[in-house]
This record gives C-alpha cells, structure tokens and sequence, in this order.
C-alpha cells in the first residue's frame, strides 16, 4: 500500500482507533479501580490490534489480541480478583502533589521533543522512505510469509533463545508463587 | 500513516510514564509498563510498514518478553503481598535510607 493515497475512509478509520487508544490510556491511568483500570488497558490494545492490521501487520494485529488483551490481561485481572485489591483501603493510591508536578515536567519535556523533531528539517537523502515496501510482500506473499520467513532463517537463534527464556519464566513464577518461605 | 502513528505512540508512552511516576498501586505501575511496551510495539509496526519486515519480527519478541515478564514480576507481586499485605509501594520502604 503505497504512503501518499491513502483513503479518507482508512485515514479516518486509523485516527478513529488512535483516539479511542489514547483516550482509553488516559482513562486507564486514572481510574482509581485496579480492575477498571485493567478493562481500560485492554480496550487500549484491542485498538492498537486494529491500527497494526490498517498499518498491514495482520499477524501482529490477531496476536495482540490473543496474547496481549487474551492472555496477559487476564493474569493481571486474575491477580486483581487473587489479592482482592477492590476494597477501599488500597484505592487512594495517587502519589503526592510533587509526584505530579515531576510527571507533567516529564511529559512536557517528552512532547516538546516530539515538537522540536516534527519541526526539525534533516535534508539527508537516506531519510528518505522507501515507498510501501511491506504491502506490496504482503499481496505477493500473504499475511504470515513474509513474517514467518525472516523469524526462522535470519532471526532464529534469538527465536530459540525466547524458549529458554519463556522456560525460565515458568520456573521462576513458580518459584516465587510457592507457599512455602524457607525454600526459594 | 508513518507520523501519525509515531505520534499516537509517543503520545500512548507518555501516558504510560506518567501513569508509572503517580500511581502507587503496584500493579497499575505494572500495567503502565506494558503500556509503554505497547507503544513502542506500533512505532515498530508503522516503521515495518516502510522500511521491510524486521521490525515486525521484533514486536514478535517484545510481546514474548512482556509475556515473561509479566508472569515473573506478577509472581513477585503476589509474595511481596504476602509478606507485607499491601501492593501499595508507600508502605514498601524497606530500602529506603
């Protein structure tokens, strides 16, 4: 799909979900509820889903839903409902004023580097963008072949090493999930 | 759609950084984590879109990782409320000078 042509449905449609995934961001943040806050979170990344597939990263897009809004979130919420942290005695948790005022000073500074880069003119030919490189292989190829391709040859000691990691991960959440203090 | 989605991503990181610098709730400064992981998931996304395939392969195992680590640091959250019954990191000062 070439850059400049863009539908005014797609673009539309992509700042559609951008606003609804902000939107539900700053809402997640603030919610006082653990358990509202995660619902928020989740709605954030069904529609981060929906910009990957309109971005042509389809696989990408179904395992954010699968692994990201599926799994992930539900273990949060699972530990939420396992500690019972909906009684009001943990609710008020927002820190103090001089808290506040470091995180706006860092978000101030976060997006007025964001300006200064939007306003910022680097003439350098190789910033130039190579004109839909990914949704024409996409066309040719599917969804999952030009992803699957790469992983396997280019890509696949570090895709074995994941398995040791995700290996150690199970060991050490049992481990530290374990009852018993002396061991561990 | 290259500026608008770096913009949605820094702005949805953002979020995430000022969500992790005023909660106290363990677990909301967890999820703001993953938040941030997130956006930088679909700066990666909208970066593959034009320069080939390799940034998707990476958002592949930046979910792995988020995957482990949520399973780990939530391990840790259940035994730190074990032995101090709160996930509220104002009464977690153990460290604290």
């Amino acid at each position: 799909m070439p850059q400049a042509d863009h539908s005014v449905y797609y673009t539309f449609t992509f700042y559609l979900f951008g606003l609804i995934a902000v939107v539900s961001a700053v809402l997640f943040v603030t919610r006082k509820s653990p358990v509202a806050a995660a619902l928020w979170l989740v709605n954030t990344m069904f529609c981060l889903a929906a910009m990957y597939v309109l971005l042509d990263a389809q696989f990408i897009g179904a395992i954010q839903v699968l692994v990201y809004a599926g799994a992930i979130m539900v273990v949060f919420l699972f530990v939420i409902m396992l500690l019972n942290l909906g009684h009001p005695s943990e609710l008020a948790d927002a820190r103090g004023f001089g808290w506040k005022m470091a995180a706006g000073a860092v978000g101030l500074g976060l997006l007025a580097e964001i300006f200064a880069l939007t306003r910022s003119r680097v003439p350098l030919p190789y910033l130039a963008i190579p004109q839909g490189m990914l949704g024409r292989q996409v066309e040719l190829q599917g969804a999952i072949a030009p992803i699957a391709k790469p992983l396997f040859t280019e890509y696949l000691l570090a895709f074995e090493l994941t398995s040791v990691l995700l290996l150690a991960a199970i060991v050490g959440a049992v481990v530290l999930g374990r009852r018993s203090t002396n061991a561990g | 759609m290259l500026a608008e989605s770096l913009f949605f991503s820094a702005v949805l990181f953002v979020i995430g950084v000022v969500g992790v610098l005023t909660r106290r709730n363990a677990i909301i400064i967890f999820m703001c984590v993953e938040l941030m992981l997130n956006a930088v998931n679909l700066a990666f996304v909208a970066f593959a879109q034009v320069y080939g395939v390799a940034g998707q392969v990476f958002v592949f195992f930046v979910m792995t990782v988020a995957a482990a680590e949520a399973a780990v640091g939530l391990a840790i959250i259940i035994a730190l409320f074990r032995h101090r019954q709160t996930v509220n990191l104002e009464h977690i000062n153990l460290l604290k000078g």
